[in-house]
C-alpha cells in the first residue's frame, strides 16, 4: 500500500485515546483511525486503506520520518494486527524503528527510487505484490526486479526467530551483577535506594 | 581519546557490547507512568519482576483528571492511573497517584525531587524523557518492549548514536524564551535533522538559562529527532539539585559534585556535525502547520509550500495549511484563536508559570484559557507565590498537575476545528483531539494569545522589555 507522506507521526498511527487498551485486544481496527473513519465512525472512501485494492495490504510504502513523534509502541502494534508484516520508508522516528523487530515487524529503510518503483507498481495495478525474503535482505517485485536491503543482523534475527530480548539479556544475569557492584562503589550516589516500599495513595476510597 | 560528554556518560554504564555493536547499558533511573501498563503485563507473563525497585519512581500523568474529582474522570482512564499504583504496591516501587501531593508529570517531578541526576541513564517509557539532559543525564524515551525489559533487568540495549553539537552563543532578545529558541533549532534542522543523534547543547544560552529553560529545550529535542538532548552541568545545576529529597546529602553530596564537575566535553571532542545559532536573532515563535519544523518567527508570513522543491514536502505543507485552515502568504500575528492551554512538559514549571502571570495579570482573557501546573509541588509554589490568583482574576482556570490538552487521552481536549494556542509539544493533527488546530508558542505567547484572542506578539504587550 502506497501511503507516501512525510513525517508521519504516531498520533496518526493511532490517536493517543485509544492507547489503554490491552494488548490482546488487538490494535489493527484503530490503525490510521481519524485518517480511516469520519466523525460518525463512517469509512472515509478517499483514504487509501479503505480502497478495496489495498484494504489486504501487508507491504506499507511511506514516505520520510515515518513514525516520528510519541514513543507509543502501540503505533507498530496497530500496523502488525492490521496484517502489515513490513513497513519501507527513506526514514524513520528512531524510537519507532526499535519498536518494529520487537513485535515482528520489518522495517526496511529503502531509497525513493526503489520506493518509486514498487509505489508505480502498486498503483498501476490493483493487488500488486512483491516478495521480501529476509533471510537473504532481498525484495522482489513481481515483474522479476530485484533489490536489496540492509539490516543489522540482531533485528534480522529477533525478527526470523522472535527470541525474547529479555530472557537473553537474563543469560548474562551475572555479568549485570558485577557492574552493578563495581558501578554503585565507583559513583555511590548513583545508586541510592531511597525509594523502595513508598507506592501512596492513589485517590480511590479504600 | 578525548571524549564528548555523551561518550563519558555512556562508556561509564557499558556492560558489554554485541558484535553487531549495539551495547548493554545500565540504568540508573527510571521513570514509569500510567500509559504503559502493557509492559508490567508483559513481565508478568514472563513469571519476572521488577529487578530494582529502588531505581524506579512511577507518576500518574496521562490518563490524570486535571478538573480535581477522581469521580469526574472516565472510568477507563481513571482504571489506568489505578493500575499503575496497583503494579507498584506488587513490586514495591514508589509511585504517586491522584491526589498525592507528589504527583505529576514524570519529566517535571524527575529533576524536581533530584531523582534525575547529572551523569546518570534515565530512560523512559515516553519520547520526552529526553527533557533530563538538561541536568546531564544521559535520557531517553523507550518503547512499551523495552520498558518490560528494564523492569526485568535494569538494563537496556542500545546502538550509540552519532553526536550532534548544538551551540547558541549571543543573548536572547526581550520576550524570547527558552521555548522560541528550540522551536528555531528544530525549524533549522527539521524533525529529521537529530534523527539517529544525540544532541549537545552548548554556548552562551544555554549557560544563561536557567535549568527550567534547558528542560524544555531538551525535552523538544525528540521533536528534532534526536532522543536524547544534554547539557553539561555547571553550578546552575548543582544550587538547582542540592536539598532535593532524592538528591545525594551529606559527604556523598560532595562526592558527587566532585564527580558531575568531570561531566563535561574535552575541548577537542569530535561531533559528527556542529550546528551554530546566534541566539540575537532568535525570535518569539509560533508553528503554522502539522510539524513543529513548520514554524516561523510571529513577525512573519506563513511561507509559499510552491517554493519547496521536495515534492513530498511540499504536499505535507499543502496539507497542513489545509488541516490548519491556513492560507500561504498570510501573517499568523492577529490570527484569531479559540483557546489557550498552559502546561505540559514543556512548559509546566514555575518559571514558565511566572511568566505566563506576568502577562496575565490586570488583564482579563478573552478566550477559554487553562493553566495546568506540571505537579503538584510546582502548584503549590505557584499559589504561594500567588499565580494561582493573578490567572483566575485574569478568567484563566487553574488546574491539577497532569499531561491534560498536550496529549488528548484524559479528557482535556480541543474540540474538533477549534484553533488552540498551546505551551505543549506537538502540533500534529489531531493531537489535542480529533480536528484540532494547534500552535505550538512560549508561555508568554500563550498568556498574550489568551488576553487578545489573537496570537500576539508579545513583545507588543511590552512583555522582556
Amino acid at each position: 500500500m502506497p501511503y507516501v507522506a512525510a513525517n508521519v507521526d504516531t498520533d496518526q498511527i493511532i490517536p493517543a485515546r485509544f492507547l489503554h487498551r490491552a494488548r490482546k485486544q488487538g490494535y489493527g481496527s484503530l490503525l490510521f483511525h481519524d485518517l480511516r473513519y469520519d466523525d460518525a465512525g463512517k469509512e472515509r472512501p478517499a483514504f487509501i486503506l479503505n480502497r478495496d485494492s489495498y484494504r489486504q495490504g501487508t507491504i506499507l510504502l511511506a514516505g520520510p520520518n515515518f513514525g516520528c513523534g510519541s514513543s507509543r509502541e502501540h503505533a507498530v502494534w496497530a500496523l502488525a494486527d492490521y496484517g502489515f508484516r513490513a513497513v519501507m520508508a527513506p526514514s524513520f522516528g528512531d524510537i519507532f524503528y526499535n519498536n518494529c523487530s520487537k513485535n515482528g515487524l520489518l522495517a526496511i529503510v529503502a531509497d525513493e527510487a526503489l520506493l518509486a518503483a514498487l509505489s508505480d507498481e502498486a498503483q498501476r495495478r490493483a493487488g500488486a505484490t512483491a516478495t521480501i525474503d529476509l533471510a537473504e535482505q532481498s525484495i522482489r517485485s513481481e515483474d522479476g526486479r530485484r533489490w536489496s536491503f540492509t539490516i543489522d543482523p540482531y533485528r534480522q534475527q529477533a525478527l526470523l526467530e522472535g527470541a525474547s530480548e529479555i530472557e537473553m539479556t537474563l543469560k548474562a544475569i551475572e555479568e549485570i551483577e558485577a557492574f552493578e557492584d563495581a558501578h554503585g562503589s565507583k559513583l555511590p550516589w548513583t545508586l541510592r535506594p531511597a525509594l523502595a516500599g513508598n507506592a501512596a495513595a492513589d485517590g480511590r476510597q479504600s | 581519546m578525548p571524549a564528548t560528554l555523551f561518550d563519558k556518560i555512556w562508556s561509564a554504564h557499558s556492560i558489554t557490547t554485541r558484535p553487531d555493536g549495539h551495547t548493554l547499558l545500565f540504568v540508573d533511573r527510571h521513570l514509569v507512568h500510567d500509559a504503559t501498563a502493557q509492559a508490567f503485563d508483559a513481565i508478568e507473563e514472563l513469571g519476572l519482576k521488577v529487578r530494582r525497585p529502588d531505581l524506579t519512581l512511577g507518576s500518574a500523568d496521562h490518563y490524570v483528571n486535571t478538573v480535581g474529582a477522581l469521580s469526574a474522570q472516565d472510568p477507563t482512564l481513571a482504571e489506568m492511573t489505578h493500575r499503575l499504583l496497583d503494579n507498584a504496591r506488587k513490586s514495591d516501587f514508589a509511585a504517586y497517584g491522584f491526589g498525592d501531593p507528589r504527583q505529576g508529570i514524570v519529566h517535571v517531578i524527575g529533576p524536581e525531587l533530584g531523582f534525575t541526576l547529572p551523569g546518570t541513564v534515565l530512560v523512559c517509557g515516553d519520547s520526552h524523557t529526553a527533557s533530563h539532559g538538561a541536568l546531564g543525564a544521559l535520557a531517553f524515551g523507550i518503547g512499551t518492549s523495552e520498558v518490560a525489559h528494564v523492569l526485568a533487568t535494569q538494563t537496556i540495549w542500545q546502538a550509540k548514536p552519532k553526536q550532534m553539537r548544538i551551540t547558541i552563543d549571543g543573548a536572547l532578545g526581550p520576550g524570547v524564551t527558552a521555548k522560541d529558541v528550540v522551536l528555531e533549532v528544530i525549524r533549522r534542522i527539521g524533525t529529521e535533522g537529530g534523527t539517529g543523534y544525540a544532541i549537545e547543547y552548548g554556548g552562551d544560552v544555554l549557560a544563561a538559562l536557567s535549568i527550567e529553560g534547558r528542560l524544555t529545550i531538551c525535552n523538544m529535542t525528540i521533536e528534532a529527532g534526536a532522543r536524547s538532548g544534554l547539557v553539561a552541568p555547571d553550578d546552575k545545576t548543582f544550587a538547582y539539585l542540592e536539598g532535593r529529597p532524592l538528591a545525594p546529602s551529606g559527604e556523598s553530596w560532595a562526592q558527587a559534585v566532585e564527580d558531575w564537575r568531570a561531566l563535561r566535553s574535552d575541548p577537542d571532542a569530535v561531533f559528527d556535525r556542529e550546528v551554530a545559532l546566534d541566539g540575537g536573532t532568535i525570535e518569539p515563535i509560533v508553528t503554522w502547520g502539522t510539524s513543529p519544523e513548520q514554524a516561523m518567527p510571529i513577525s512573519q508570513a506563513i511561507p509559499e509550500p510552491r517554493l519547496e522543491a521536495d515534492p513530498v514536502r511540499r504536499q505535507a505543507a499543502e496539507k497542513a495549511l489545509a488541516y490548519m485552515g491556513l492560507r500561504a502568504g498570510a501573517a499568523v500575528s492577529e490570527l484569531a484563536i479559540d483557546r489557550v492551554f498552559i502546561g505540559s512538559c514543556t512548559n509546566s514549571r514555575i518559571e514558565d508559570l511566572r511568566a505566563a502571570a506576568e502577562i496575565a495579570k490586570g488583564r482579563r482573557a478573552s478566550v477559554p484559557a487553562i493553566v495546568v501546573p506540571g505537579s503538584g509541588e510546582v502548584k503549590r509554589q505557584a499559589e504561594a507565590e500567588g499565580l494561582d490568583r493573578i490567572f483566575r482574576a485574569a478568567g484563566f482556570e487553574w488546574r491539577q498537575p497532569g499531561c491534560s490538552m498536550c496529549v488528548a487521552m484524559n479528557g482535556d481536549r480541543v474540540p474538533p476545528g477549534e484553533r488552540c494556542a498551546s505551551t505543549s509539544n506537538r502540533n500534529f493533527a489531531g493531537r489535542q483531539g480529533p480536528e484540532a488546530r494547534t500552535h505550538l508558542v512560549s508561555p508568554p505567547m500563550a498568556a498574550a494569545a489568551a488576553i487578545t484572542g489573537r496570537l500576539t506578539d508579545v513583545r507588543k504587550l511590552g512583555y522582556g522589555a
